[in-house]
């Protein structure tokens, strides 16, 4: 509990234990397997939302590209699962059997060399992490080591974003073009379609999410947590108080990526599918809607919000299919004009204020801790 | 499991034995009689769908938004009215249709989710649903995994069959090769030019259009090109056809594109009239959006046009556009979509149950007289034996019937030769 209370102020260990029941205990008895897994599926965009809270909310760095990295880690780990739902017997009917179905159609005759390593279940966790970190590096030095931030790369990301879902799109003989990469079965050998697969898959998720909270935590707590906040309010006092401001950036930038990529890895398992849509420039800035309605200044709000998002969608859809884009986007509008700090900032104004009067009554006067600065330690 | 097949094997007997007991009261106590046509829901439903004693429920899975709603809304509407006749003629095994509509929302992984929500939590006996064959791939292993029915309407590039598939579309060399025969034959077509989308479908068409062009009719394909889907520039591929001066144009561009690939046509003064083009994805429904003036002339080869003159399709239009109002079109995909529901009202009442694996048993064979397009009937493969036509567009956006094969055409969805 020590180190509880250094990790999380009050109010986090609180939301902190908040989101573990809920997610460890209150779904997992309270869902049937197919809701679960669709919060399974929801929680994948929490891991993207994580990590735009420390680029985008700490470091204040807009990416409308998220979707390029999610699908980098997706396409990494269904290439891994199609290859092998595509065994000799699975598909002798096709001209060419051992390949994955799609090349078939496409008239490819032999797996391309860049398909090859996929075979290893250890080369694809590594390139999981890996193609979209490398790939955020990339972007990231040319980007901020020529000072180019705002506006100007959130429209460089949304056009990586395009070009990629362009490239998946066109090259359908490698990568399943529109369709994208469907059917996947087995990983290891272990069939991931049936219930108990389901609940096992989502406890990984959920376990996996829970460890990249404590890596965004341990950020923000440390000093490279500040020099990211104190970077998004000031960039230039940190530039003359000689710290390289693009080398920061380009840590949270990459941070953000690595998360998304796994968010990705999870979506491809959970849902078994892979498709250019969540690439594109559309499912982007969503995650980042989701980000901004959950609260972009708050790790435990975003996750919220990126749960909360996709449950409405799913169930606005399920009671009025013609009508419900039009509630979602009500939905958008209302949050971000009411309230700009997203759910946590309502949490924050109305909820925390009673909850720690409550407290407040209960000990004795000017006990509370709510007083100490955001992240710092509550001694 | 052995249990159940037990009771499977009785339930057809069971219900003519139910029947017959219930014809001789029914002449005099007639309130008896229909309750009795209605077999009981433990002998026709021994797999836990959604079944009751007097309703079953059925899925519509489209898209209601997004890109893919305009050519989806026939389907939909389409379906519902089979259905409110089909319950107007007493149901299915006595109980009234009744459905739940999701949205497919043009996205892929929302099929797929949206199917797996109609099998799982609403035990749907029967989904209508899907239109491009991405949603179609998306849908498939959740309908195999969880043993459902799907009724798929949209006319497609082959290379597939399952149990758990009705595809009441054509598939590829059914459409095409028919098509091709006739404008090889009627035009003298030596040459030709493929445009199309860059997705399975024309790819797959236009390979199969080669070999059959190069092998079976000895012409040739002077040029091949594919665009993006809602690429709205074609001048380019315009001057290469105008440099190439093929026969026939051969186009499987879709949706919107359409709009801007036939304007762009017309205005690089290629006249229709005179240059043969032959589409295999042009219905009534796109025409609409394209305008009859820029397309008149045009060839499409497909199954279905409302223009079509027969009894079912003159009683099939009306009532649709009653129901629909007077503006509506129907296209040859939303003419497939109507035929779900009925095909499966006759299986299910030739199984003599809902089970899933009894209707995939007994769907081969099953014969469909009141079909708009004609009769249709299923084959072994779960595709249709179904008439292949050609039209030529007008400029009131209708098609003139211009040729139909004499006989049902077998559909061949792995075709030998062609891959």
């Amino acid at each position: 509990m020590v180190i509880n209370s250094r990790f999380f102020n009050r109010s986090e260990l609180m939301g902190f234990l908040v989101l573990a029941a809920v997610l460890f205990v209150i779904l997992p008895l309270s869902l049937d397997v197919f809701r679960l897994n669709l919060v399974a599926k929801y929680l994948t965009y929490a891991f993207v939302a994580l990590g735009l809270v420390l680029c985008w909310g700490y470091g204040g760095i807009l990416s409308l590209g998220q979707g390029v990295f999610f699908g980098l880690g997706g396409y990494c780990m269904a290439m891994f699962l199609k290859l092998e739902a595509s065994s000799v017997e699975n598909t002798k009917i096709q001209s060419t059997p051992g390949i994955p179905d799609f090349m078939d159609w496409n008239q490819i005759t032999s797996l391309p060399l860049f398909w090859q390593p996929f075979h290893s279940l250890t080369f694809t966790i590594l390139a999981i992490i890996l193609v979209p970190g490398i790939f955020a590096l990339i972007i990231g030095t040319a980007m901020f080591k020529r000072r180019v931030g705002g506006t100007y790369f959130a429209i460089i990301t949304q056009a990586v974003a395009a070009i990629l879902t362009i490239l998946i799109v066109g090259q359908q003989g490698y990568t399943g073009g529109i369709n994208g990469m469907t059917d996947l079965r087995t990983l290891k050998g272990w069939d991931i379609r049936p219930d108990h697969a389901k609940v096992i898959l989502y406890f990984v998720e959920v376990v996996l999410l829970f460890a990249c909270i404590g890596i965004a935590q341990f950020i923000r707590l440390t000093k490279l947590g500040r020099i990211l906040v104190a970077m998004r309010e000031q960039e230039d006092r940190v530039r003359f108080s000689g710290y390289s401001v693009a080398n920061f950036k380009i840590f949270a930038f990459c941070m953000a990526a690595v998360f998304a990529a796994i968010g990705g890895a999870m979506f491809a398992l959970n849902v078994g599918f892979m498709s250019p849509s969540f690439v594109g420039i559309v499912p982007s800035i969503e995650m980042v809607i989701y980000t901004a309605v959950g609260g972009r200044m708050s790790i435990f709000g975003a996750i919220w919000g990126a749960i909360l998002v996709n449950f409405a969608k799913t169930s606005l859809s399920e009671s009025f299919p013609q009508l419900w884009l039009f509630g979602l986007g009500a939905l958008f509008i209302a949050v971000v004009l009411a309230f700009p700090n997203g759910l946590s900032g309502l949490w924050a104004d109305y909820v925390q204020p009673r909850i720690d009067r409550l407290f407040a009554s209960r000990k004795k006067p000017g006990w509370s801790d709510n007083s100490v600065a955001d992240g710092a330690p509550a001694e | 499991m052995s249990d159940e097949a037990n009771k499977g094997l009785l339930s057809p007997l069971r219900r003519k034995l139910l029947m017959g007991m219930a014809a001789v009261p029914a002449i005099t106590m007639l309130p008896r009689a229909s309750f009795a046509q209605a077999p009981a829901t433990s002998a026709v439903n021994t797999t836990g769908l959604a079944v009751t004693d007097t309703e079953v429920t059925v899925g519509i899975l489209h898209s209601a938004t997004g890109t893919m709603a305009i050519s989806e809304t026939g389907s939909i509407e389409a379906e519902k009215l089979a259905i409110e006749q089909i319950n107007a003629m007493g149901g299915v095994l006595g109980r009234k249709i009744k459905f739940i509509q999701e949205d497919g929302a043009s996205d892929w992984p929302t099929f797929a989710e949206k199917a797996k929500k109609l099998l799982v939590n609403d035990k749907v006996a029967a989904i209508m649903g899907c239109w491009t064959s991405a949603s179609r791939k998306a849908v498939l292993p959740v309908m195999e995994q969880y043993n459902g029915m799907l009724y798929y309407p949209t006319f497609y590039e082959g290379l597939e069959q399952s149990k758990n598939v009705i595809y009441t579309g054509q598939e590829a060399t059914q459409q095409i090769l028919a098509g091709l025969n006739w404008i090889a034959k009627e035009k003298g077509a030596k040459s030709f030019f493929f445009i199309g989308s860059d997705y399975i479908w024309p790819r797959t068409s236009n390979k199969i259009a080669r070999k059959h062009v190069e092998n079976v009719l000895k012409g040739k394909v002077v040029g091949e090109e594919y665009y993006p889907l809602g690429n709205t520039q074609f001048n380019s591929v315009i001057n290469k056809i105008k440099l190439t001066k093929p026969d026939v144009i051969f186009t499987d561009v879709v949706g919107g594109s359409n709009v801007a690939f036939y304007k762009q046509l017309k205005a690089a003064g290629i006249d229709l009239s005179k240059q043969a083009l032959l589409t295999i994805s042009v219905t009534e429904d796109e025409i609409d959006g394209i305008g009859g003036e820029n397309i008149a002339g045009a060839y499409a080869c497909m199954k279905y046009f409302q223009s079509l003159d027969n009894p079912n399709n003159k009683s099939f239009v009306p009532a649709f556009k009653k129901m629909w109002g007077e503006k509506t079109v129907i296209g040859d995909v939303t003419q497939a979509a109507y035929l779900g529901p009925w095909l499966w009202k006759l299986t299910v009442e030739k199984a003599g149950s809902f089970d899933i694996d009894k209707i995939a048993a007994a769907s081969p064979g099953i014969e469909f007289k009141g079909a708009p397009e004609g009769y249709v009937r299923i084959h072994e493969n779960h595709h249709l034996w179904s008439k292949t036509r050609v039209g030529r567009a007008k400029l009131d956006g209708q098609f003139e019937l211009i040729y139909e094969t004499a006989d049902l055409v077998e559909p061949d969805p792995f075709p030998k030769g062609y891959q």
